[in-house]
C-alpha cells in the first residue's frame, strides 16, 4: 500500500523543494517505487531541481481537468529506476486544483503500485498547500533555525492535525517528522542560531535529519541533481541518514558539531 | 570567542532570545487555535458593555475556549482593579 508523504513548512525558502527531490530521489535509491509530484500551481520548480525541466509535456492539472492521462504527464528520470516525477502546471492558478481530483490521481498513483507518493507543498497555508498535506499519511516538516520559519512550522502542524484527512475522519493522525535544514554547527555553538534542541523543544515533534548548511545544495540546484546525489557532500550525507532512518535503520547524526577551531584562532577569534 | 571574552559574564546569547520569544508566541497561538474567530469581536464588546460600569483595561478581561471531553467550555474571566472608579458618563 502506498504511503502518501507531504514535505511541508508554511514558510517559503526553507528547503521544501530541494528536500523533496532529495527525499523522493533516496527513497527510490533504496528500492522504492517513488513518484515526487509539484503542488506549487503556477510557481513549478521542482523540474528544474529534478533537472527534468525539458521534458514536461503534461502536468498534474492536465490529468486533474481529463487532459491528458497519468502516464503521459509522469517523468521518469533518468538516472534513478523507480523514480517519477508529477510536474505541476505552470500556466494555471491554484484554484486549478480541486479535492476529488487530487485523490482520484493519488488513487490512480496507488493502482500502479507506487510504494512513495511524495507531494511537494507549496508555502503558505492557503488550499495549495492544504490540497498537498490533505490526503498525507505522514509529514516531513522543514523548519530552518530561524523564528519565522519555527512559527510557520507550529502552525502548519495545527493545520495537519486539524484539517487533514485523517484529522477529519478521527482517523490515527499523521506521522510527523522534523527535518531541520540550512543548519549551521558554528553559529549555534557561538549561540547566534536556535540549537536543533532549542526547536524540538518547541515543536515537540520527533527529528528525522538535520540538513547542514552547504554550499553543495546551490551546486546541485544550478546543475538539477538533488543533492542527495552528491554523496561526498554534508548536505547529500544528510539528507541519505534522514531516509535510512525514515526506512527505519538507526544512523546517529552527523554534521551537528562546530569544527574545531585552532588556539590562535580561539584566542584572538 | 577571544581572550578578553573569558573575564566579562556571560551575556544571553541571541539564540536564548529567540527561544523564548518563540515559546511565549506559540503558546498564545496555540490556545487561540481551534477557537471560533468571533472571539476577539465577542472580547470587544464584553468590554464595552463592563465599561459601561467600570472601567477596565483590555488585558482585564481573558476570553477563551477550553474542551471539556466533547463539550466546549466558554471561560470568561474579568479582573476589576483594586483602584475602582467611578464608571464614565
Amino acid at each position: 500500500m502506498a504511503k502518501i508523504i507531504v514535505v511541508t513548512s508554511g514558510k517559503g525558502g526553507v528547503g521544501k523543494t530541494t528536500s523533496a527531490a532529495a527525499f523522493s530521489t533516496g527513497l527510490a535509491t533504496h528500492g522504492h517505487k517513488t513518484v515526487v509530484i509539484d503542488f506549487d500551481v503556477g510557481l513549478r520548480n521542482l523540474d528544474l531541481i529534478m533537472g527534468c525541466e525539458r521534458r514536461v509535456v503534461y502536468d498534474l492539472i492536465n490529468v486533474i481537468h481529463n487532459e491528458a492521462t497519468l502516464n503521459q504527464a509522469l517523468i521518469r528520470d533518468k538516472r534513478i529506476d523507480n523514480l517519477y516525477i508529477l510536474p505541476a502546471s505552470q500556466t494555471r492558478d491554484k484554484d486549478a486544483l480541486n479535492l476529488e481530483g487530487v485523490e482520484r490521481v493519488l488513487e490512480e498513483l496507488k493502482q500502479q503500485d507506487f510504494d512513495y507518493i511524495v507531494c511537494d507543498s507549496p508555502a503558505g497555508i492557503e488550499q495549495g498547500a492544504q490540497m498537498a498535506l490533505y490526503f498525507a499519511d505522514e509529514a516531513l516538516i522543514v523548519t530552518n533555525p530561524e523564528v519565522s520559519s519555527v512559527r510557520d512550522s507550529d502552525r502548519i502542524l495545527g493545520i495537519l492535525q486539524s484539517k487533514s484527512r485523517r484529522a477529519e475522519n478521527s482517523a490515527e493522525p499523521v506521522k510527523e517528522h522534523l527535518l531541520i535544514t540550512r543548519y549551521h554547527p558554528g553559529r549555534v555553538s557561538s549561540g547566534d542560531m536556535l540549537s536543533k534542541e532549542d526547536i524540538l523543544d518547541i515543536l515537540a515533534i520527533p527529528l528525522l535529519g538535520v540538513i547542514p548548511e552547504s554550499p553543495a545544495v546551490l551546486k546541485a540546484s544550478n546543475a538539477g541533481t538533488p543533492v542527495i546525489l552528491d554523496e561526498k557532500s554534508d548536505a547529500g550525507q544528510a539528507y541519505d541518514d534522514a531516509v535510512a532512518r525514515f526506512l527505519g535503520e538507526d544512523r546517529p547524526l552527523r554534521f551537528i558539531k562546530a569544527e574545531k577551531r585552532g588556539l590562535l584562532n580561539r584566542l584572538f577569534g | 570567542m577571544g581572550l578578553l571574552d573569558i573575564f566579562r559574564k556571560p551575556k544571553t546569547t541571541s539564540a536564548q532570545i529567540a527561544k523564548e520569544r518563540l515559546q511565549i508566541v506559540i503558546s498564545h497561538e496555540r490556545a487561540a487555535r481551534g477557537s471560533p474567530d468571533y472571539l476577539p469581536r465577542l472580547k470587544q464588546d464584553i468590554l464595552e458593555v463592563i465599561r459601561r460600569y467600570h472601567a477596565i483595561a483590555d488585558e482585564q478581561v481573558e476570553l477563551r475556549v477550553d474542551k471539556d471531553g466533547g463539550r466546549e467550555i466558554l471561560e470568561l474571566n474579568v479582573t476589576l482593579g483594586n483602584e475602582a472608579e467611578t464608571p464614565p458618563r
